[in-house]
């Protein structure tokens, strides 16, 4: 299971953030900045897996992360996920990110926070995958878009 | 611009911040990162509120709450604001959220939101709700009820919204309200696949959270068919559901497996383009593949039939990685090896095709030298299991040389740590020496956060493989210089401990320490290995002039104003014991005891020891200083407290306060409605430091505090046997499976799997109980106990310990038994394991595998000597002999294994008929040492054996005879 999926750029500014484990507030912010302690000091080229900070469970849990230009994106999830698989996930959501905002930057995280989470919500859902096929995915966020738009058409 | 990160060949402009950010904003000002916005959606940035970079903290606070106290008095204003504005105030929020600021209000105008018609009110309504959960109870009524409502809407977008706010919040609540209709929606026939797909995830998240309100029922065997659905999402969600709900439910979810084969058959062996998108990067299906072999690492190996379509997809799957890759692209690489590595954990799970065991771990071990550090890790990952292999022990132990490299060449520490966990795993006796040597020159440079872990690693190997002791005292002072800081209380009073039970090392030990404190700059628990052994053996190395007792004395004394006050404390236990040894010092020792340091230190106990020790020694006789100096009496022999450190520091994060532990079991005693086990303190457990006058504050109180005698062990239930619950079923055959191997699973039902691994070595043994909660659920007032009636505890001492009373789901607890053979015995002990499960009572007991023949020690002999031996043993008591019909296959090689799993030699061209096999051995107990010889006889036309035994004593013919006749 998926416990949590951080993003958050170079100097540790959360730009997303998803619990699907109950922390307290506090705490998730602690896990926020743990977590960018634990793979701001990893170099870029090594493996992309680590043991979970103290907060979330230690060893018990991986830290599954890409660094891509300015932000880490990196997932929480416990022995049951495949870590490659997870890997390939971070990728698929990015891609997705990149097809919906056409050239997805950190700016398009702050201005369309809503977006990018129901992007998200298409991919994972209560901590497990939900679908994986990147041309699903952006058929329903299409869909979304058109409901929009005759919503707001209609106003 | 190319993204950061290894090997990532991704769409090139993506998250380039700086110059497609920029420009499509096309603001003025330059954007910078620390620079945060708060816009509301679909609205242009410069609408937004923007706090620069040059702002402080306070500023970016003071503007926050600004916009809060906007946003709360647009809300609380009398005129009633549209769904945009709602929507609008309700995005920033979750954006100041983000940014680590509490909200504590906007609930209620986020539930209103959820009744609107309109689909983006909604949608941001449960975003909030989802992302701000809330306790508060007449809210969750309301948002139960918008959810009831959108989830009988009929419409397939409000469902899906209603079912995903239900998956990401997953409270209790929740489940209570909607775990009904969940599995009605996921298995009805009208319903959309995206529906499907959630409701599918929305019940396993339900199920996890809280297991009881999901009761199995009709939609069980709908749901497994899911497995067959054109769409492959569908598929993929109904695996992970699946995979979950069968790991506590086995029997009703056993249909899964046959159906989940075919299924991977048919992606695996299909040509990619029949599985429409879900090909990634030419591999098709690569989620799917690994959730449906997650899904059969739930069961033991299926069935022959289907077995054999298992076995060709694994094949197959290990096939591909041979071929060459269909895409550089490191995408296409991840994808296969993430199947690629389920299907070698799938293997290491069923354990049963050697031939796909030794194929996994040569993939592994190409994998040790791939240039992706990421399989690397894995391999080095996988590995670490498949060392536990019978099948694979030997194999794996093939890429020594690759991996004793890992921890000095690696870049990355993560992927160093795997290495050394692996080195663990793999070492035995036969590379002991070399694993350990390489774990101690690797801990010179290694990173801080691994040392201690390495430090009880060696301590352990060093300990547990020992054959020559003045190797492991040499490791451990080795590991001393090196680490010293990492090295524990329970390292070093271990080493005293063996130094103390073991003489043939002690003036070795003693000649080391000597030498090794000559250092000048040492670490101080060498000074404390140092004190304590010199103090107990020093007189061994006295006779050499270079280390007179004045000399033994003086080094000690040079390094004590160095050491803390503990150490010196020790050091003056030393003393006392040297004016004991060494009479011709004693007048030195007490100067040194007399002076002002001593006697006026400000420190009560130094000052407490100083004056007792010197007046001790002032007013003592040779002969009374001798008995209360005398030297330590060897420790009893227990579990090895430097692996329960470790275990304490891999385990998860299971730190039950020990008292607590405590007073939840004296309750159970005393009122608790289970069967109280009435325990009778079998074992005494002389206090390790109990010399005299109390001058066994000197260090070695090894294994925590006595045990209570509450906890204690070998509880006997002659009183209540009624009490432990009747064995369960198959207990004995899977104990028959145990007679000749040591490891394997002993039990397993849906809650509790019981694992076993033990040693033997003449008549000792150890074995380690593990225990694995298989629910989510904690277990409570767990307490196994080792039942033996009171013919067999005459003959057989077991020892062990309690185990925390708590067992978190998902966790394993491992308990160890120390055995002894007093004598020959028939009967095996009975393990009853009592606990409390989701409020029920359960109660399991099994045999326990210990059989006379575990203290079995084979001899080679000549044909010659046998059958001297075997005319010797010709006394009719000490014969026996069965004559049976075969319930295997008769295989020669399968028999030959088996007769040296049983623990006797086979003594190869022994006897004239080379289809017979024969044995020799010799079963140690206390008492005795009994040899033992033994015949088999196949008889292939008749598919029967005749099985002959011949031992100096009766009972152990019989015994041996009953045990081994069960095998073939």
């Amino acid at each position: 299971m998926i416990q949590a999926i951080l993003v958050f750029n170079n100097h540790g500014k959360p730009r997303l953030v998803r619990f699907y484990q109950r922390f307290p507030e506090e705490i998730q912010q602690q896990i926020v900045r743990e977590t960018f302690h634990l793979v701001l000091k990893r170099d870029d080229n090594i493996c992309n897996f680590l043991e979970g900070g103290s907060l979330i469970g230690g060893s018990d849990y991986k830290l599954i992360y890409r660094h891509y230009a300015t932000l880490y994106f990196v997932f929480c999830v416990d022995s049951s996920e495949s870590e490659l698989g997870i890997l390939d996930l971070i990728q698929v959501f990015v891609e997705t990110l990149d097809k919906c905002f056409e050239n997805v930057c950190e700016l398009d995280l702050i201005f369309h926070m809503d977006k990018v989470h129901y992007i998200l919500q298409e991919v994972v859902m209560g901590g497990m995958v939900l679908e994986t096929n990147m041309n699903e995915i952006v058929a329903q966020i299409e869909a979304q878009n058109r409901l929009e738009k005759s919503e707001s058409g209609g106003q | 611009m190319v993204p950061v990160g290894r090997g990532m060949p991704f769409i090139p402009s993506v998250l380039a911040v700086v110059g497609a950010g920029a420009a499509r904003m096309s603001r003025d000002t330059p954007w910078c990162l620390e620079a945060f916005y708060l816009i509301p959606p679909g609205t242009h940035a410069n609408e937004g509120i923007q706090v620069g970079r040059g702002k402080s903290k306070e500023a970016e606070i003071k503007r926050i709450n600004k916009e809060l106290a906007n946003i709360r008095s647009k809300f609380k204003g009398d005129r009633a604001l549209d769904g945009y504005s709602k929507k609008k105030y309700v995005c920033k929020l979750l954006f100041i959220f983000l940014l680590g600021h509490d909200i504590d209000f906007g609930h209620m105008e986020a539930v209103n939101l959820l009744s609107s018609n309109r689909y983006t009110e909604k949608q941001i309504g449960y975003l909030f709700i989802s992302v701000l959960v809330n306790s508060n109870s007449e809210l969750i009524r309301l948002i139960n009820n918008a959810i009831k409502n959108d989830l009988a809407s009929r419409n397939p977008t409000f469902m899906g919204l209603a079912l995903h706010c239900i998956a990401n919040v997953g409270s209790r609540e929740m489940a209570e309200a909607f775990a009904g209709e969940i599995p009605r929606i996921l298995v009805a026939g009208d319903t959309m696949d995206s529906v499907k797909q959630s409701a599918a995830l929305c019940l396993l998240r339900l199920y996890r959270t809280s297991p009881d309100l999901v009761p199995m029922g009709d939609w069980t065997s709908r749901v497994v068919h899911l497995l067959n659905d054109q769409h492959l999402g569908v598929v993929t969600a109904a695996t992970s559901l699946i995979t979950t709900l069968a790991q506590k439910n086995p029997e009703e979810f056993k249909t899964s497996v046959s159906l989940a084969v075919s299924r991977l058959s048919r992606i695996v062996t299909s040509a990619s383009t029949d599985l429409q998108d879900y090909t990634y990067y030419f591999v098709p299906a690569p989620w799917l593949s690994v959730k449906l072999l997650r899904l059969l690492q739930c069961y033991p190996p299926p069935d022959p039939a289907v077995r054999g379509r298992l076995t060709e997809c694994l094949e197959a799957i290990l096939n591909k990685a041979q071929e060459p890759p269909k895409s550089k692209k490191v995408q296409h690489s991840n994808a296969k090896n993430a199947v690629l590595f389920e299907a070698i954990s799938l293997v290491i799970h069923h354990d049963s095709e050697p031939n796909l065991l030794v194929r996994a771990c040569n993939q592994l071990g190409q994998f040790l030298q791939h240039r992706e550090t990421n399989l690397r890790y894995l391999a080095l990952e996988s590995m670490c299991t498949l060392a536990s292999s019978e099948f694979s022990h030997e194999a794996v132990k093939t890429h020594i040389e690759t991996v004793i490299n890992a921890p000095q060449t690696e870049r990355d520490v993560s992927v160093r740590q795997r290495a050394v966990d692996l080195l663990y795993a793999m070492c035995d006796r036969s590379n002991a020496q070399q694993i350990v040597a390489e774990m101690l020159s690797y801990l010179e440079t290694a990173d801080y956060s691994i040392r201690e872990e390495i430090v009880l690693k060696v301590a352990i190997l060093a300990e547990k493989y020992a054959v020559d002791y003045t190797w492991y005292v040499d490791t451990i002072l080795n590991l001393i210089r090196i680490a010293g800081d990492y090295v524990s209380e329970e390292v070093w009073y271990r080493v005293i401990q063996i130094v103390i039970n073991r003489d043939d090392v002690q003036g070795y030990a003693a000649k080391t320490v000597f030498e090794a404190l000559q250092a000048s700059a040492c670490h101080e628990n060498l000074v404390k290995v140092g004190g304590y052994i010199l103090g107990e053996f020093g007189n061994l190395i006295a006779g050499d002039p270079r280390s007179s007792p004045l000399t033994q004395f003086h080094l000690l004394h040079s390094k004590f104003h160095l050491c803390s006050v503990p150490t010196r404390a020790l050091l003056l236990s030393t003393y006392i014991k040297f004016v004991n040894l060494f009479p011709e010092v004693k007048g030195t020792i007490q100067d040194v005891l007399r002076s002002d340091s001593q006697l006026k230190n400000a420190d009560v106990e130094l000052q407490q020891r100083a004056v007792e020790y010197l007046r001790l020694s002032t007013v003592a006789s040779t002969d009374i200083l001798a008995t209360v100096l005398e030297e330590m009496p060897p420790f009893p022999e227990r579990e090895s407290s430097i692996l329960a450190k470790l275990k304490k520091k891999k385990g998860p994060s299971t730190v039950t306060d020990l008292e607590e532990a405590k007073r939840e079991r004296s309750a159970d005693v005393n009122g608790g409605p289970e069967p109280a086990p009435a325990s009778t303190s079998a074992v005494s457990t002389p206090s390790p430091s109990a010399d005299l006058l109390g001058l066994g504050a000197a260090p070695p109180a090894p294994a925590g505090p006595p045990p209570s005698s509450g906890g204690l062990l070998v509880d006997v239930f002659s009183d209540s046997p009624s009490a432990a619950a009747p064995l369960a079923p198959g207990s004995e055959d899977n104990f028959a499976r145990f007679v000749c191997k040591n490891n394997g699973v002993l039990f397993e039902n849906q809650l509790l799997q019981i694992g076993l691994k033990s040693e033997f070595r003449q008549n000792l043994g150890r074995m380690f109980i593990f225990y694995g909660n298989k629910t989510s659920t904690q277990f409570l007032n767990f307490t196994p106990t080792l039942i033996c009636s009171d013919d067999l505890q005459a003959n057989l001492s077991l020892q062990t310990k309690p185990v925390d009373p708590a067992v978190d789901g998902g966790a394993q607890v491992q308990q160890a038994v120390n055995i002894e053979c007093v004598s020959d015995f028939t009967e095996a002990p009975v393990l009853n394991i009592q606990f409390r499960y989701g409020g029920t009572f359960q109660n399991v007991s099994v045999k326990l595998p210990i059989t006379l023949n575990k203290f079995f020690q084979p001899t080679e002999m000549a044909s010659q000597d046998f059958f001297q031996r075997w005319k010797q043993l010709s006394n009719p008591q000490q014969e026996v002999q069965s004559i049976f019909k075969a319930k295997h296959p008769m295989d020669t090689e399968v028999t030959k294994a088996k007769i040296i799993g049983f623990g006797s030699a086979l003594l190869e061209e022994v006897d004239p008929n080379p289809a017979n096999f024969v044995g020799a051995g010799i079963i140690h107990t206390r008492t005795a040492q009994i040899g033992c010889l033994l015949r088999l006889e196949p008889n292939l036309q008749a598919q029967m054996y005749r099985l002959t035994l011949r031992t100096s004593r009766e009972t152990v013919s019989q015994r041996l005879c009953e045990l081994l006749s069960e095998q073939f």
